[in-house]
């Protein structure tokens, strides 16, 4: 029996898509600014890659404040129960149509390995692309004129650091895209994330939590 | 939760949209308050007409008694004339490494005209004296100084060829006299625009055009714009002028700047505000140079003394008229419309005394001091002037040559066509000793550019330097810049993990496509 399920929250959704938005278009500002692409020009991208940057940290903000205050970041634990199991269904068992070893259910909708990757996204590549960034925006060279911020002695180092955070977060954006065409079906994954639900095997739904969840659009 | 979403478009979105429209609109006009002097009433009529005074009613028989004459009224400007480099034609300066020394036209070599040293009867055409013939002039006689070539504003005056600095005796000196003021562009121009022997050839931006010119060629002189006059940048107080030419300068004082009037942070936009801490407005503001006229860009005196089969010197013209080759210079490259080179700058230079040893070719005449890591340097545009001149082969200096003289015979270049007696004369002026042995030698020249700035929308764009092929700063390789540098190794590394991520994506996606169509006809068998 299968059973729709309500898994992500309105605000997740639009944190997921904003995020996801804001991304890509940092992602092509950014490498028409390191000289990779030629799409705005140089100006445009430039301020246009300034302005999704202050967009993404207010995003970030309030994204740190809902997962902090409903929970949330409790589902980026990092565990080593199924872990390789997992591993081995991307490896082999998704080839032989084995069931998914990790069952989705409200109170934990990531699989080991998601729980690794975005926790890494979350605590290493993010805040280092925005740490490098805002140094990017705002160092001055060493100068002794009335400009009193950060004085360092080179571009170099920053962006070097920021570059380095921009491959892999396109290596990730390559992988995410293809990994959430692994679920029940095709679409299944990127249905969820558009409507909220899911369908699921009911045997793990716990129905009462689901409904009370519903109807606050709260997280547990 | 709704409500959260709704808060969250309102606060991101409008912003997002707003920022970019303000920033699609560019700086705006960065016209300044400043009122030129052709529109300020206040310099519109001056406070003495010289025609009234007595004095200056009569026939001058020389031009010392006009000196004297404005010196009875003027009692103390003798002394301020006397103190300017305009006079001395040297200034003291402190360069690192060689202490306190007394450079300038006076004693410096360059790789245009080369040097004044046993030419003075005709170099000092453009010095504000009378009588600079040789190492006899009198600096301390201010009957000497030529106050009508900066003055005169009646535009007759003009200083003879070869005559020391005096001018046409056919010049009427009384109305010269009642006709005095404020220099115009015309006074300070009759020398800086035809320094090196003709218009605009020396330094490439200041050019006989700038007298009657558009904004297009420069902002601050066309007739069309502000028409403003030399002396409003170069401001002179007690005959001291702000500003410097670095060819013979070597000390960053009493400079004159564009941010005397436009201020340090001129820009609406903060991102152009902070490039100033690196980059000289000049660097953005003077696309181009050698804009309205060609400029000489390199001069080889080693093909000089030819002569035609009758034994006279000639030239060859090219198509636009400049001369390609001279008997009594050598041949020329000319260009126009040019990009400038760049450099880093910190207002400090120093230069090449005839007394130093040769330690590198192509010589350089000037040194203009500054790197990324120094912080008074910035990113500067120059000319670079290629010259090729007579060295001593054995005491490996540059030599001074004896250029003219008003006569034959006297081992001047210029009359007799004689390389090895006019080195010998030229040496022998100087003071330094000279081997005999001579040759021909690569030098370079390095001229900042501060004139005909171009209008703010025809400013140098982002992507002329923060780009990866011919960047205009490709030759200043200390520093990252972004557009401009990358890490290979970490951009081959980045591409590879992205190539790899996208095969391992193909593969995986086939293999399950293949596994899923092989289950399905198992399936169907069954």
């Amino acid at each position: 029996m299968k059973k729709q399920v309500y898994l992500y929250y309105r605000f997740e959704r639009f944190w997921h898509w904003a995020q996801a938005i804001l991304i890509l278009f940092l992602g092509f500002t950014g490498f028409e600014i390191h000289g990779s692409l030629d799409i705005f020009g140089f100006e445009a991208a430039v301020k246009w890659h300034n302005i999704a940057a202050w967009a993404f940290i207010v995003l970030i903000v309030f994204a740190i404040f809902w997962h902090l205050t409903t929970n949330a970041w409790k589902q980026y634990l990092p565990t080593a129960k199924n872990l390789k199991a997992q591993m081995e269904f991307y490896v082999t068992g998704i080839f032989r149509n084995t069931p998914h070893p990790t069952k989705k259910t409200i109170l934990s909708k990531l699989n080991p390995l998601q729980r690794l990757v975005y926790l890494g996204l979350k605590v290493l590549v993010i805040p280092v692309m925005v740490v490098s960034g805002l140094f990017y925006m705002f160092y001055r060279y060493p100068q002794s004129g009335d400009i009193e911020t950060i004085n360092i002695s080179g571009l170099e180092n920053i962006a070097l650091v920021h570059t380095l955070g921009a491959f892999l977060l396109v290596v990730f954006v390559i992988v995410h895209l293809y990994l959430i065409t692994t679920g029940h079906t095709v679409t299944s994954n990127l249905k969820a994330m558009i409507t909220g639900y899911e369908e699921i095997e009911e045997e793990d739904a716990d129905e009462e939590a689901e409904e009370e969840v519903r109807k606050h659009d709260i997280p547990v | 939760m709704k409500r959260l979403i709704t808060v969250l478009l309102i606060l991101l979105v409008p912003p997002f949209i707003l920022m970019g429209i303000a920033g699609m609109g560019g700086n705006g006009d960065d016209e300044t308050d400043y009122v030129p002097r052709k529109q300020d009433p206040m310099y519109q009529d001056a406070s003495v007409d010289h025609s009234k005074f007595e004095e200056l009613q009569k026939d001058f028989n020389n031009a010392h008694e006009v000196t004297k004459a404005c010196l009875s009224c003027h009692t103390e400007r003798g002394k301020e004339v006397m103190s300017n480099a305009h006079w001395n034609w040297e200034r003291d300066a402190h360069i690192k490494g060689r202490g306190v020394t007394y450079l300038g036209k006076k004693n410096l070599i360059n790789n245009f005209c080369t040097g004044i040293a046993g030419s003075e009867g005709t170099c000092t055409r453009c010095h504000i004296g009378y009588g600079w013939e040789d190492k006899s002039f009198d600096f301390n006689d201010q009957s000497n100084i030529d106050c009508l070539v900066c003055h005169d504003n009646s535009g007759t005056y003009r200083k003879a060829k070869g005559a020391a600095g005096y001018p046409y005796p056919s010049i009427d000196l009384g109305f010269v006299a009642q006709s005095v003021g404020s220099p115009k562009k015309e006074n300070c121009g009759i020398c800086h625009f035809f320094s090196a022997g003709g218009n605009n050839v020396k330094n490439g931006a200041l050019d006989k055009a700038l007298l009657n010119t558009t904004k297009d060629v420069d902002v601050h002189m066309a007739k069309d714009g502000a028409d403003m006059a030399c002396v409003e940048c170069h401001i002179t107080e007690k005959h001291q002028m702000k500003g410097k030419y670095y060819g013979v300068s070597s000390m960053d004082r009493n400079r004159a700047t564009c941010t005397n009037c436009h201020g340090a942070r001129p820009h609406e936009d903060n991102l152009l505000n902070e490039h100033t801490i690196k980059v000289a407005c000049q660097t953005c503001h003077i696309p181009r140079y050698a804009k309205a006229n060609p400029t000489k860009t390199r001069w080889d005196w080693s093909t000089a003394t030819k002569l035609d089969e009758d034994g006279k010197p000639y030239s060859i013209d090219n198509d636009e008229g400049q001369h390609e080759y001279l008997s009594i210079k050598g041949s020329f490259e000319w260009g126009q419309n040019l990009k400038p080179d760049y450099i880093w700058f910190n207002g400090t230079a120093d230069h090449y005394l005839l007394s130093d040893e040769i330690d590198e070719t192509p010589v350089q005449i000037n040194t203009l001091k500054g790197k990324y890591s120094d912080e008074d340097a910035k990113i500067w545009p120059v000319k670079i002037h290629k010259g090729k001149q007579p060295y001593d082969k054995k005491y490996n200096r540059l030599v001074q040559m004896k250029l003219w003289d008003e006569e034959k015979g006297q081992g001047a270049l210029w009359k007799d066509f004689n390389w090895a007696l006019s080195i010998e004369k030229g040496m022998e002026y100087i003071g330094l000793p000279y081997s005999g042995d001579y040759g021909f030698i690569s030098t370079e020249m390095t001229l900042p550019l501060s004139h005909m700035v171009s209008p703010a929308d025809q400013s140098v764009k982002c992507e002329e330097c923060h780009t990866r092929s011919n960047s205009r700063l490709a030759k200043l390789e200390d520093f990252y810049m972004p557009g401009r540098d990358y890490n290979a190794a970490l951009d081959t590394m980045g591409s590879i993990l992205i190539i790899l991520s996208l095969i391992g994506v193909v593969i995986h996606a086939t293999l399950r496509a293949v596994s899923a169509s092989s289950r399905k006809k198992a399936s169907a068998n069954k």
